[in-house]
């Protein structure tokens, strides 16, 4: 029995074009944020902020293929669908880029299970920073213990995405 | 697995430039970011003209899914329906009998309401409504609760217009763009509505608790006069939303505050009306006589 993912194999000479390499993680990162595009209605912030989960699955399933800048305009785009202040995930996502790189820098052994500690903390921090911008920017008495549910059930989708992105990951540099 | 050397570029300076320059660029970024949000401290709406391109664009996405969904958002309600579907068919058919009866008195008291009016010669004319519209989308993972309506500048609306349902009010628009328009709902922690009960005018304000419920504080000084039941309605103070529009049922009562839930629920309703700012119709030229005086009236009853 074949493994059916090996019946798409790279063919000798061939190559992704450019656009599929480069630009497929970032079209994928702006598909997530537009998710609150979809039809509903909703009482609480209930949906995982989707956007982040996707930049942290790319940049830690390949470490190479950003730089820390890559924040600014992805969540400038987040911005403008999430509801958020303009230039809440502008800040938020660059640091969050530029902590991840200090972290790798004195990590010495990373797997699978510090990938997921590092996308921990990371939804923590833009979720509570995304807290604490829209209450600043006229939300009013908003308090921490909403954003908990969202913040439990992205973390424990984090896994999910991590493993979307790279069957994604692996059509892109495949020809 | 040992960490992929790819960040250190060793001893090429191009190399090194390079990361050092992405890092300066990232750091300023992140800068003008935190500078954007303490804008929008000051002016929350400034930067709401750079969302018109999304929220054009997605519109349409939202619009056909809307469509598609409007029938699958109301399964759980289906579902819970057949749970103890005989008991509830009973009691359901008692409150139809009570309720036929309470009908027939509304209705000739709306008559009685009418020949009264036309004795005093008060022309009633509502001229609120500007249309009816959809809300297609939300901000579901913000904290921040604003819905997105089918409908924006070009057909007439405006930011601070109030829209509602029929069941009672959704929210006020907050920023609009050409063909959609951002509503600021009711639940959200940064809108506060005047409201009263509707029973005796007990005048209080309604804020959003960002869950979905209502945070009530009564205006009075001394203990707080709700009890779960009550109902209250827009009290037409501050000029924003018409008087009498229901909003919510008070649904507990701790200490100084009352906890209510919107009557209009915004994941359920399918049409919104978008309506004139209050004090624009009452203060229009042309039905002026009639309504401009009611409106002190409305204000004095719950001050």
């Amino acid at each position: 029995m074949i493994d059916p993912h090996l019946y798409h194999v790279p063919r000798l000479g061939r190559h992704p074009g450019r656009f599929r390499l480069a630009g497929t993680p970032v079209i994928i990162v702006m598909l997530g944020s537009a998710l609150t595009a979809l039809p509903f209605v909703a009482q609480s912030p209930v949906m995982p902020p989707f956007g982040l989960l996707l930049l942290l699955a790319w940049r830690l399933l390949r470490p190479e293929l950003w730089r820390a800048w890559i924040g600014l305009p992805l969540g400038m785009f987040d911005d403008m669908l999430s509801g958020q202040p303009i230039g809440s995930a502008m800040f938020l996502w660059t640091v969050t880029l530029i902590g991840v790189d200090a972290f790798e820098h004195r990590l010495v052994w990373r797997s699978y299970r510090q990938d997921w500690l590092i996308a921990c903390l990371a939804i923590i921090f833009c979720l509570i920073g995304g807290w604490f911008f829209a209450r600043i920017t006229g939300g009013g008495e908003i308090r921490l213990f909403l954003v908990a549910p969202q913040m439990l059930w992205s973390i424990l989708l984090f896994p999910f995405v991590v493993r979307q992105c790279a069957r994604i990951d692996r059509w892109r540099v495949m020809a | 697995m040992a960490r992929p050397p790819s960040r250190r570029p060793g001893i090429n300076r191009k190399a090194q430039y390079s990361l050092f320059a992405s890092y300066v660029v990232a750091v300023a970024g992140a800068v003008a970011g935190l500078l954007l949000v303490v804008i929008a401290i000051f002016d929350p709406t400034g930067f709401a003209g750079l969302r018109t391109v999304t929220a054009e664009v997605t519109r349409p996405v939202s619009v056909g899914l809307k469509n598609m969904v409007s029938g699958i958002s109301s399964v759980d309600e289906v579902l819970a329906a057949y749970w103890r579907a005989g008991s509830q068919n009973v009691s359901l058919r008692r409150q139809v009998e009570t309720n036929r009866n309470r009908i027939i008195e509304a209705r000739a008291i709306a008559q009685e309401n009418a020949r009264l009016k036309r004795l005093l010669k008060l022309v009633d004319e509502d001229q609120s409504d500007l249309l009816t519209a959809r809300l297609i989308s939300s901000t579901s993972g913000s904290t921040r609760r604003f819905a997105r309506l089918n409908a924006g500048r070009w057909q007439g609306v405006r930011p601070g217009m109030p829209v509602r349902a029929a069941e009672g009010l959704v929210g006020r628009v907050d920023s609009t763009t050409p063909n959609t328009a951002e509503v600021l709902l009711l639940t959200d922690t940064g809108n506060i509505v005047p409201v009263r009960r509707a029973n005796d005018s007990v005048p209080a304000i309604s804020t959003g608790a960002g869950d979905g419920s209502l945070e009530i504080r009564a205006l009075s000084a001394g203990r707080n006069p709700f009890k779960p039941g009550d109902l209250l309605v827009t009290s037409g103070i501050g000029g924003i939303y018409q008087p009498n529009i229901p909003v919510a049922v008070v649904v507990r009562v701790q200490g100084e505050i009352a906890w209510g839930f919107p009557l209009a629920n915004p994941s359920r309703i399918d049409a919104v009306v978008v309506e004139r700012a209050f004090e624009e119709v009452v203060t229009r030229p042309d039905p002026a006589g009639a309504a401009a005086e009611t409106a002190p009236a409305n204000a004095m009853a719950a001050p």
